[in-house]
């Protein structure tokens, strides 16, 4: 669908239409954009409604707790936004990749390497002031991951092996180092039962955002999205790399260095990954250990699908499953349901969001010739997607 | 447009309907109710670990006015100072157990200084007097149980070799290890324990393949320290090996083979903790007890064990219950042939020492 | 009784893992050939070789019948499976998306209807002792052989007969090779991958059954290790060829006993690293065996993997 997208882009370029007719393409294609993922969404809820119903429970009862537990409050809006921060790094690293119609799947392994890198560079640089140490400690973590996801990049420009497979396999063998070098050579031998490296200290700590209550990485991550949503919209590069996504052949025709971009985009989302790592040890817990696995990798997949590889999109769908997996523990205790039941109705989600890719361009609404030409003959009866 | 996609609107335009139905409403608690709130790292029904704190949850859940709720899976990421806050902000908990070990530090510690009306205990024994004094460990001497599975294991072993599967290499696991293996000597000092770690707390089939590579190493009598000891229990059972037990009782799972286990009894902590509470006291910040407590217990004899070794077994229980029973005494060596203790010298059951266990005694084929 | 074998217990161990872990990875592999033979990638496996696993798990404890569970186990993984074909059918919808969708599907819906299954006892799938010949204990245990394994054995012979010797066959290569080619034969295209599809989540499902009825032989939620993932990555250096996929999957299996095995005879540093031997052999021999000009031998052209 990227690959679609991309030409289509390019076999409209040469046409030069209108600039009226520009602007109603673009707000066509915008409000085609929220409009079709937001009525998947409620899809997907109600089917999700139909199969709680079919276990004897009530979908309303859900559907008000996902509010209280995740949105309603500014309890459970911060609660919501902590969980999302991890998750937008994670999904960038996937959707980067997928621009160049690479998938990704083992950013798990960027976010844990990331993390201790981040812990390890701690020990070395105690001796410069922290303003100057986390940086260094951050760019410590952005290098392992870019190191990690690039090398995927790299064996599948330079030796044609598929990026799921060996990303997937690499994190595998991140976490197997990881867990080797905590608990072997850069354990702290005062962490008795819960094996961790040395602490960075308190000095290297980030605190929370004023106001928010939510460590930085939220806020980095917003900027990271923005960064990458500039970066492959607005730039030459960017425009490079989605053509080199849309057609290899064609791009390599136009001369574009098909494979450096790979290479360079793949290791910019393994970079972006590892952050998540280094605020999970420079805001959350301090050290590294083997909660870095937590499954963020995982779920930034889903983020990533969800928002359609759009960096922008990433922030508010990490923001929606943040506040989906904030309610999961008032799911557990008030209506005595499992902890999967938040993996149920993602999976459905994701199920939905994805099908109703087919139903781009479907509609006579969003098409903006509609709106430039017959305005006055009387109008067809368009469907109307109501959500 | 095709008949498909018209569908397709209808089933659009009514799920929008629907999410118009979800509206905040309040929740009324009965005054005067105590809220305890379980935290759980993995599924309550693991046959292991979390079943036992569950358990002893769900035995509280008949008490008149107290109220159980309970979380499973609850990463040990910032996401569980979340269902603290949570459990304390829209449930009106004020008495909580995180009862993972990774829980503790630093998300207990930060919510116990946010919150210091609320209590929290923490199973796992690692408070300290510099913490605050609204959280609180309890943790059993379930190294005493691995004693008397060792015991069991001596008598019903024929190779003289017994095997452990071990999840990580940490003190609460090399304890048991220690204690399973000098169980085993006093009855037969020659007796040897192979040791496997498979490096993850739940993992099925490794745990299973660590179990086979036991027993094809001559190991006849199985026991571990995992999360959730399903799959050991039934494999070795399968392979024709004795096993014993631990976290709670897996006899159902092996009827025949099944000798004793190891289990924790939490109900009695958790009974004390509320009753301080309804009475209006902070409850204990730490609780530390063996099978002379009643925080640990063994699970019934299986028809594996013999008469002597109940009685072998029963007679150091009865030494245990007497309360400050030392498993490590000296003069013990590691394997690695250091000394440990020298004659004369013990850390009995309340040893600070025991916490920072970093070595297999003599005997023991493994490395920490 | 039990004679130190030293070393050879390692080689013993590897080949009795390789026989007990090897089945779910066979035929996920085997199930995963097929779909993507017909020009589709199914990465849900993962799921529905979870929802396997509890189908096969639950329908056995109220059963008491292993086989019932076997049947639903296969009967559930071609229900994921004709739900993966159909949605995929529907124009630019992407399958490698649908199909991780379908790993968290599968898994939450098994996850959440497996709770009460957790704590009963299933019957196990019965096993062949081939190992009657041997006096030693560990040899008997090694050739301890399931009979699913042999079953997953003997249908890697039969699909990698039937791709090159049976019309069925021949259709679903057509139809991988070039959807237009197959088109213009008069095949209908949707409809061969839908099929594929479903015959490979069932084969998933048969997987899972393995997982919880035979080795390790119970239901809970950790049961699956990432195995119908990784079948995924053993399908492509099997180069799509069943008879591989049977030798992959022992090697791979085999490599996971690897790490046990060294610690029962005294190699216990660094275990980790051993743990993570299947992953680093596989990322080898698919480094080794890929060709940087993307044209993998024996890939099918419709894959959107290879495109």
């Amino acid at each position: 669908m990227v690959a679609e997208a991309a030409l289509s882009e390019l076999s409209a370029a040469p046409a030069r239409p209108s600039r009226g007719l520009q602007v109603r393409a673009w707000l066509a294609r915008r409000s085609e954009a929220v409009a079709i993922p937001v009525a998947a969404a409620v899809t997907g809820f109600l089917l999700f409604g139909i199969f709680l119903a079919a276990q004897g429970k009530s979908p309303v009862q859900l559907a008000e707790l996902v509010w209280r537990g995740g949105f309603g409050s500014a309890f459970a809006l911060g609660n919501s936004l902590q969980r999302a921060a991890p998750l937008l790094f994670a999904a960038l690293c996937v959707a980067l990749p997928a621009r160049l119609g690479l998938v990704v799947i083992g950013g798990e392994g960027a976010i844990v390497l990331g993390g201790l890198a981040a812990a390890a560079a701690a020990q070395p640089l105690a001796i410069l002031p922290a303003p100057l140490a986390i940086p260094l400690m951050a760019c410590a973590a952005l290098l392992a991951g870019a190191v990690w996801i690039g090398a995927v990049g790299w064996l599948q420009a330079y030796r044609g092996v598929n990026a799921t497979i060996s990303s997937l396999l690499l994190s595998y063998i991140a976490i197997a180092i990881a867990t080797h070098l905590i608990e072997g050579p850069l354990r702290d031998p005062t962490s008795l039962n819960k094996p961790s490296t040395l602490p960075v200290g308190e000095a290297f700590m980030l605190g929370p955002m004023p106001g928010l209550g939510v460590h930085w990485g939220l806020g980095c991550g917003v900027i990271a999205c923005l960064v990458a949503y500039v970066l492959m919209d607005r730039t030459t590069l960017g425009f490079a790399a989605r053509m080199a996504g849309g057609n290899v052949r064609a791009a390599q025709i136009q001369g574009l260095p098909v494979g450096r971009l790979i290479v360079g985009f793949t290791a910019l989302g393994g970079a972006f990954a590892a952050l998540a790592g280094f605020f999970e040890v420079a805001a959350v817990q301090g050290t590294a250990n083997g909660t870095l696995a937590a499954g963020y990798g995982y779920t930034g997949i889903l983020v990533a699908f969800l928002a359609r590889q759009n960096p922008i999109a990433i922030v508010p769908v990490a923001f929606l499953l943040g506040g989906i997996e904030a309610s999961s523990g008032l799911i557990q205790r008030r209506m005595q349901l499992p902890d999967a039941t938040v993996l149920v109705l993602e999976g459905l989600l994701f199920l939905v969001v994805l099908a109703s890719e087919t139903l781009y361009g479907r509609f006579k609404l969003f098409s903006p010739h509609l709106w430039a030409a017959k305005r006055e003959t009387a109008p067809t009866p368009t469907p109307s997607v109501t959500a | 447009m095709t008949a498909r996609s018209f569908s397709r609107r209808h089933l659009l335009a009514g799920a929008g309907a629907l999410s118009l139905a979800a509206l905040p409403s309040g929740r009324a608690r009965a005054a005067g109710a105590l809220t305890v709130g379980f935290i759980y790292v993995g599924p309550k029904d693991d046959y292991g670990y979390n079943q036992a704190h569950a358990q002893a949850a769900k035995a509280l859940k008949g008490m008149p006015g107290l109220e159980v709720i309970e979380e499973e899976r609850v990463p040990e990421t910032n996401a569980v100072e979340k269902t603290m806050e949570s459990m304390i902000n829209l449930d009106g908990a004020t008495l909580l157990f995180p009862t993972s070990f990774g829980y503790y530090s630093p998300y207990l510690l930060t919510q116990a200084k946010k919150n210091p009306k609320i209590q929290f205990r923490h199973c796992g024994g690692l408070w300290t007097e510099k913490d605050p004094k609204n959280a609180g460990s309890y943790f059993g001497y379930i190294a005493q149980g691995q004693y008397l599975n060792g015991i069991v294991a001596a008598h019903a072993s024929k190779s003289k070799k017994i095997g452990f599967v071990g999840a990580k290499p940490i003190p609460q696991v090399l304890n048991n290890i220690n204690a399973f293996l000098l169980g085993a000597q006093s009855v037969e000092p020659s007796i040897t324990c192979q040791v496997i770690f498979t490096g993850e707390w739940s993992l099925a089939v490794k745990e299973a393949e660590a179990t086979n590579a036991l027993i094809d190493g001559g190991a006849d009598v199985i026991t571990c320290h995992v999360d959730s000891p399903k799959v050991v229990v039934e494999t070795a059972s399968r392979r024709g090996a004795f096993v014993c037990g631990y976290h709670v009782d897996q006899s159902p799972l092996a009827p025949q083979k099944y000798l004793t286990g190891a289990e924790w009894n939490w109900l009695p902590i958790y009974e004390d903790f509320i009753a301080a509470m309804q009475a209006g006291k902070g409850p204990q910040n730490f609780v530390r007890g063996g099978l002379a407590d009643g925080y640990v217990k063994m699970s019934p004899y299986g028809p594996g064990v013999s008469e002597v070794a109940r009685k072998n077994a029963d007679a150091v229980k009865a030494e245990m219950m007497k309360g400050g029973y030392a498993i490590i005494k000296g003069p013990l060596k590691d394997n690695t042939g250091k000394e440990i203790l020298a004659a004369g010298t013990a850390y009995p059951e309340k040893a600070a020492e025991l916490e920072s266990t970093r070595y297999l005694v003599a005997g023991v084929k493994g490395s920490v | 009784m039990s004679d130190d074998l030293g070393l050879w217990s390692v080689l013993l161990a590897v080949i009795g893992g390789a026989i007990r872990v090897s089945t779910p990875f066979l035929f996920v592999s085997l199930g995963e050939t097929i779909t993507e033979r017909s020009g589709r990638i199914n990465l849900g496996l993962e799921g529905i070789l979870v929802f396997g696993a509890m189908s096969a798990y639950g329908t056995a404890v109220l059963t008491n019948s292993p086989w019932a569970g076997v049947a639903v186990a296969a009967l559930s993984g071609a229900a994921f499976g004709l739900l993966h074909g159909f949605v995929c059918r529907l124009p630019r919808v992407n399958d490698v998306a649908v199909g991780i969708a379908l790993m968290l599907f599968g898994s939450g819906l098994a996850f959440f209807l497996g709770k009460p299954f957790i704590q009963p006892s299933a019957p196990p799938l019965p096993a062949i002792p081939l190992g009657f010949w041997s006096s030693l204990p560990q040899v008997r245990a090694a050739l301890q052989v399931n009979v699913l394994f042999l079953a997953g054995a003997f249908l890697s012979l039969v699909l990698w007969w039937a791709f090159r010797n049976t019309k069925a066959g021949l259709i679903v290569r057509v139809v991988g090779d070039s959807a237009d080619a197959a088109r213009a034969m008069g095949y209908d295209v949707d409809r061969v991958r839908l099929y594929a599809t479903a015959t490979g989540g069932a084969l998933a499902g048969i997987g899972g059954a393995y997982l919880s009825l035979s080795y390790p032989g119970s239901w809970n939620e950790g049961v699956s290790s990432g195995q119908g993932l990784m079948a995924v990555a053993l399908v492509i250096f099997a180069r799509w060829n069943p008879l591989a996929c049977f030798g992959a999957a022992l090697l791979f299996g085999g490599a996971g006993a690897l790490g046990p095995a060294l610690q029962s005879v005294g190699v216990s540093q660094g275990y980790y690293l051993y743990y993570a031997a299947p992953y680093v052999l596989t990322l080898a021999l698919l480094i080794a065996t890929s060709s940087p000009d993307r044209a993998l031998a024996g890939a099918p052209g419709e894959l959107s993997l290879s495109k």
